[in-house]
């Protein structure tokens, strides 16, 4: 198993009949490394994603992803990795204790680790109280740190996030991004998708995809000086307005 | 007369208070924006002002019509465009623009011109399903199905939520363009980079308003000073600043971090000692003025 990368993509291709909706794509993702996947609604980002953490094979292409292959170890994958969306990521009518030992015991944790990991949870989110709630009685901003939490509960060498921060404030938007960079600091590579452009700039790298294909990766400072633009926005704009098909 | 306004709308689900005492105006032809995040109440306002929820208490009129006992008038005068859900998935899009022109009592023909410059770019696909389409058709058509009776208040309930970048400047180049054929246009967004469209807004957070004008009027309005610092390390910065005398709050925006401090309580050069002491490496340092986002953050604050 290669030890410097996270993530290994080589000519990853996915054809639904004879739409291509990702077309002939490769990156490396450095364990540690938070990476921005960006790219306009329709690119073909959620498709790519979806092969990423297992749930879909390519049509052609090869790749690893957290040292497993990507056609013929899906289940090992999905083991390796923690997944979390804006939405879904909580089951509504349990409480939060409840939707821990849930996710705890999918991953197969020992109940005594899911106890501790759930009272050690509810303190670093400063809700010990909120225990018995029912999920859909948090806060916006609580659920996605606890869905963070949940998706972090295996100790995942990758965490995805799907557009993690969409609609809540600005103050909670930073301070999530605060435990993005403590969770990378910690060893475990982020990948993330997001619209707000400003997050763009939060991540070391950033890949663009356009039509399918990744048309534009690097550092964001790296980005802005090859389209001589101020801010990664104006990047976006520039190449995710070259795109010529429809979502 | 005002094309909205509404007075002290409070509404309570439960044990929840999702508005407290509302109270705003909107000018005929303004682009008004409401912004906040998830759960602020924007679109149980939206609900009430469009008719289709009553207040708890309060009271609100659209065009100069109450919206309690005037409503079924005012449904016909008013274009709504709600989050989700507008449009009939299994109607092609030729059908649901006819079902919606129909309901008004009117027919796309008549009113062609109105929704002329946004339908002629779904126009191709007129026998496609709305729900095949793709979610910047879906949009262009939910928004001619609200306009095709010409209303003349037009509410957009987060058009722009979940859409990218690209496509949400395109959308507010349309809406510059209907509220230039006269129409008045009341939409919500959770994008705060949106706020400098509007010609006025409310800033709306756990039910409340906590800031209303112009972009430049809260701008203006801001207390306190602004730093923008860019460095290498900015996050151990940014930890590192949060602890200093005098420090107000200290964020990132993209690339750099905006530090907000007291003018009483400090000098921005206590600030760049504190920077040059933490040895973190060398920062740019400059003054700049506040942004909407700063503004919503520290009305948010308080």
């Amino acid at each position: 198993m290669n030890t410097e990368y996270a993530i290994r993509i080589r000519n990853l291709v996915k054809k639904f009949g004879d739409f291509t909706a990702v077309d002939n794509i490769s990156f490396d993702v450095r364990r540690g490394e938070i990476f921005g996947f960006l790219g306009a609604n329709g690119a073909g980002k959620t498709t790519a994603m979806r092969i990423l953490c297992g749930l879909s094979r390519p049509t052609s292409g090869s790749g690893t992803v957290a040292g497993f292959d990507i056609c013929r170890e899906q289940e090992k994958i999905k083991k390796n990795i923690g997944y979390m969306s804006q939405k879904f990521s909580l089951y509504p009518d349990l409480t939060v204790r409840e939707n821990i030992r849930l996710f705890g015991g999918i991953y197969g944790l020992k109940d005594r680790t899911i106890r501790e990991k759930t009272e050690k949870m509810l303190e670093m989110l400063g809700i010990r109280d909120a225990g018995d709630r029912f999920a859909a009685e948090l806060p916006l901003g609580w659920k996605q740190k606890l869905s963070f939490c949940i998706a972090l509960i295996h100790s995942p060498q990758i965490i995805f996030l799907d557009e993690p921060t969409g609609g809540v404030d600005p103050e909670t938007r930073r301070r999530f991004w605060e435990s993005i960079y403590d969770t990378a600091g910690n060893g475990t590579t982020v990948f993330v998708t997001t619209h707000y452009m400003d997050e763009a700039e939060y991540c070391d790298r950033v890949s663009i995809m356009v039509d399918g294909r990744i048309d534009a990766m690097d550092s964001p400072a790296g980005l802005k000086k090859k389209f001589s633009a101020g801010n990664m926005d104006e990047v976006f704009r520039t190449v995710a307005g070259r795109a010529v098909r429809e979502e | 007369m005002k094309a909205i306004e509404i007075s002290g709308i409070s509404k309570n689900y439960g044990q929840v208070a999702a508005l407290r005492e509302i109270s705003l105006d909107v000018d005929s032809g303004e682009i008004f924006g409401l912004i906040g995040p998830d759960g602020a109440g924007k679109t149980t306002l939206f609900r009430i002002m469009t008719t289709l929820m009553l207040a708890d208490a309060g009271s609100g009129k659209i065009c100069g019509m109450d919206i309690v006992s005037d409503y079924s008038r005012i449904r016909k005068i008013i274009g709504y465009m709600p989050g989700r859900f507008s449009l009939y998935q299994d109607l092609s899009v030729r059908e649901n623009l006819e079902y919606f022109a129909t309901l008004f009592g009117t027919t796309v023909e008549k009113n062609y011109g109105t929704i002329r410059e946004i339908y002629s770019q779904i126009e191709p696909f007129r026998d496609r399903k709305a729900g095949k389409l793709s979610g910047g058709m879906k949009q262009k058509l939910a928004l001619c199905c609200a306009l095709v009776h010409k209303p003349s208040v037009l509410f957009l309930d987060e058009p722009t939520t979940g859409v990218d970048a690209v496509s949400r400047s395109e959308f507010w180049k349309m809406l510059e363009r209907i509220r230039k054929s006269g129409v008045t246009v009341f939409v919500s967004t959770p994008y705060m980079d949106e706020a400098s469209l509007c010609d006025r807004l409310a800033m709306i957070r756990g039910g409340e308003i906590i800031g209303t004008g112009t972009p430049e009027q809260i701008i203006s309005a801001y207390p306190y000073r602004l730093l923008s610092v860019e460095g290498d390390r900015i996050y151990p910065l940014l930890k590192r600043l949060r602890e200093t005398e005098g420090v107000i709050s200290c964020f990132s925006f993209g690339a750099s971090l905006h530090l907000a401090y007291d003018p009483e309580k400090t000098e921005a050069s206590g600030i760049l000692a504190a920077i040059r002491e933490s040895g973190l490496g060398d920062c740019k340092v400059r003054e700049i003025s506040p942004g909407i986002e700063d503004c919503f953050m520290q009305l948010a604050r308080k």
